[in-house]
């Protein structure tokens, strides 16, 4: 029965990395013939033909550009990501057990030894990465590995060895490049809005008010500002709509399935459901912020790094399943 | 009149034989591409399941070959602090170069065995000797079979996984008609001695 669910996962995994890829290009394309159509017609004053082809060129661009960056996020997203959470990798000699149990663990999965790094932090956590299992990756921090006996931590890293086994680390890996581009850009664009609505006096602060010097060079600066805003304001609203699609998309990424095969993998590959229960009680019982995780990577770890996430962002992880619920399934396991 | 009938009667039939004969030919044809496809792709999954079983077994021979290179180190180490234990060393050689030798699964199975067991007495013996257990060398080389003890242990595991997967993939419905075709037959799994058995579970909860 396992073998076909981390079989179907596999499958899931990959089609899903390929529809992700293929949305983010339509997307990014989409965006770009928007924003020209809006930019050409605002200019010429008028909406025809010639705007609308203006605007497909434009799409046709990005998409060529949004293909690149899929490449490079392919090849190139694991050192991103690694560079990002400050990980370092283990040194030979280093640390002979932890190099130990991931070699053990790389056989129990029949998966290629992946690279090791270390995160310099005290917090506890881990995570997995990497384009496909040949080219896995696993990162714990120096805090995880020091609280942690041979056979926790042996369960951490057979349940990172899930992830890679089952291609989950292509899915999260692209989410987290992709969808961090995206994000990023909505956070630019709504404060750039914010600001540009402030410098452009559509919203007047008394400090514009105040200062008639600044009045006659008002007048010519509204005119760009104008356009400017609603350039940002056509983005912003397609953003905003696509952005609870993206959260839903993260959502699916961390969806408690995810998280539940990756333990029952751990425990496939080691036999001993209580070395991750330790772990994860330690990981539970551990409040500490990791202050490298951040929302383009918090999905990647073991445990959310990020534990006292407020408002918005707090709706969008909330799929993380709770350790609590995740070591009672481990328990049950257990005979 | 009855003639012109006649002859449009014969046209329709002939057309009918006609729409009838052509459609059949070409559903065989697609039929038998079509199941020749799918036998070529259980047949590769089959290949495909029975390589990964070789490599199982490929991967618990590195770890084997991996003991036997550690324990000459090992024996050198705990000579220069327990001269008087010349007999567990020498137990523990004898067994190395016994499963070197070893010809055959059954018999190799059986040399891994006494192995084992050499081994487990002379680490039991380690703990009389307090400055052999403080020698840097020995904790690196005692990690060292400890971990190979396990990768040992998680490759069989690995192995009897691959064939069960594998043997299970023989049987099912349509992949046996492939496999009695082609001549595919179950693998032999990597049976460990009652006694054997419950050590290795033992295995990574043991500190030596």
């Amino acid at each position: 029965m396992a073998m076909t669910t981390f079989r179907d996962q596999i499958s899931a995994n990959r089609w899903a990395s390929f529809w992700l890829v293929v949305g983010f290009i339509v997307f990014v394309a989409f965006v770009a013939v928007v924003l020209a159509i809006t930019v050409v017609s605002l200019s010429t004053g008028q909406a025809t033909w010639n705007e609308v082809r203006t605007g497909t060129i434009a799409g046709i661009i990005a998409a060529v550009i949004a293909f690149f960056l899929t490449l490079l996020a392919y090849f190139g997203g694991d050192s991103l990501v690694l560079g990002v959470s400050g990980a370092h990798p283990l040194r030979e000699g280093e640390d002979p057990e932890l190099y130990h149990v991931v070699e053990e663990m790389a056989i129990a999965a029949g998966i290629p030894m992946p690279k090791i790094y270390l995160i310099d932090d005290t917090a506890l956590n881990a995570f997995a990465t990497g384009r496909d299992p040949a080219h896995g990756i696993v990162a714990i921090t120096t805090g995880l590995r020091e609280r942690l006996n041979r056979d926790e931590l042996q369960g951490v890293l057979a349940h990172e060895m899930g992830h890679i086994r089952n291609y989950d680390i292509r899915l999260m890996l692209l989410l987290a490049v992709l969808i961090g581009v995206i994000v990023m850009l909505s956070d630019f664009f709504w404060r750039a809005i914010r600001t540009g609505a402030h410098w452009g006096g559509t919203s007047r602060s008394p400090r514009y008010e105040s200062s008639n010097s600044n009045s006659n060079s008002r007048g010519s600066r509204n005119d760009g500002a104008a356009l400017l805003i609603a350039i940002l304001i056509v983005l912003s609203f397609i953003l905003s709509i696509i952005a609870p699609i993206l959260a839903q998309i993260i959502q699916l990424a961390v969806s408690r399935k995810r998280e539940y095969l990756a333990d029952a993998s751990a425990v496939e590959f080691t036999r001993n459901p209580a070395g991750l229960i330790g772990a994860l009680r330690k990981l539970n019982n551990d409040q500490e912020i990791l202050e490298s995780a951040n929302r383009g990577t918090a999905h990647l770890y073991i445990v959310n790094p990020i534990k006292r996430f407020s408002g918005l962002s707090n709706s969008m992880f909330s799929s993380h399943p709770p350790i609590e619920d995740r070591i009672r399934a481990l328990e049950s396991l257990q005979h | 009149m009855l003639a012109m009938y006649s002859s449009q009667l014969l046209f329709a039939q002939e057309q009918a034989a006609k729409v009838q004969e052509v459609p059949w030919m070409w559903i065989s044809i697609i039929a038998g591409v079509v199941i020749l496809l799918i036998g070529i792709a259980i047949y590769n999954g089959l290949v495909n399941g029975r390589v990964e079983t070789q490599n199982a077994w490929a991967q618990i021979d590195v770890q084997l070959k991996r003991r036997h290179d550690l324990i000459p180190n090992l024996v050198e180490t705990v000579k220069g602090y327990a001269k008087h234990e010349a007999g567990t060393l020498e137990k523990v050689i004898q067994a190395r170069n016994a499963a070197v030798g070893a010809q055959g699964i059954n018999n190799q199975i059986a040399a891994e065995n006494q192995l084992s067991g050499a081994l487990r007495q002379l680490f039991a013996l380690s703990e009389a000797y307090p400055d052999l257990k403080a020698n840097t060398n020995f904790l690196s080389l005692q990690e060292e079979l400890k971990s190979t003890e396990n990768r040992i242990g998680f490759s069989r595991q690995h192995y009897n996984d691959s064939v069960g997967k594998y043997n299970a993939s023989l049987m099912r419905f349509p992949n046996n008609l492939v496999a009695g075709f082609t001549g595919f037959t179950p693998v032999g799994f990597y049976e460990v001695a009652p006694e054997e058995a419950a050590a290795v579970n033992q295995a990574p909860k043991v500190s030596f």
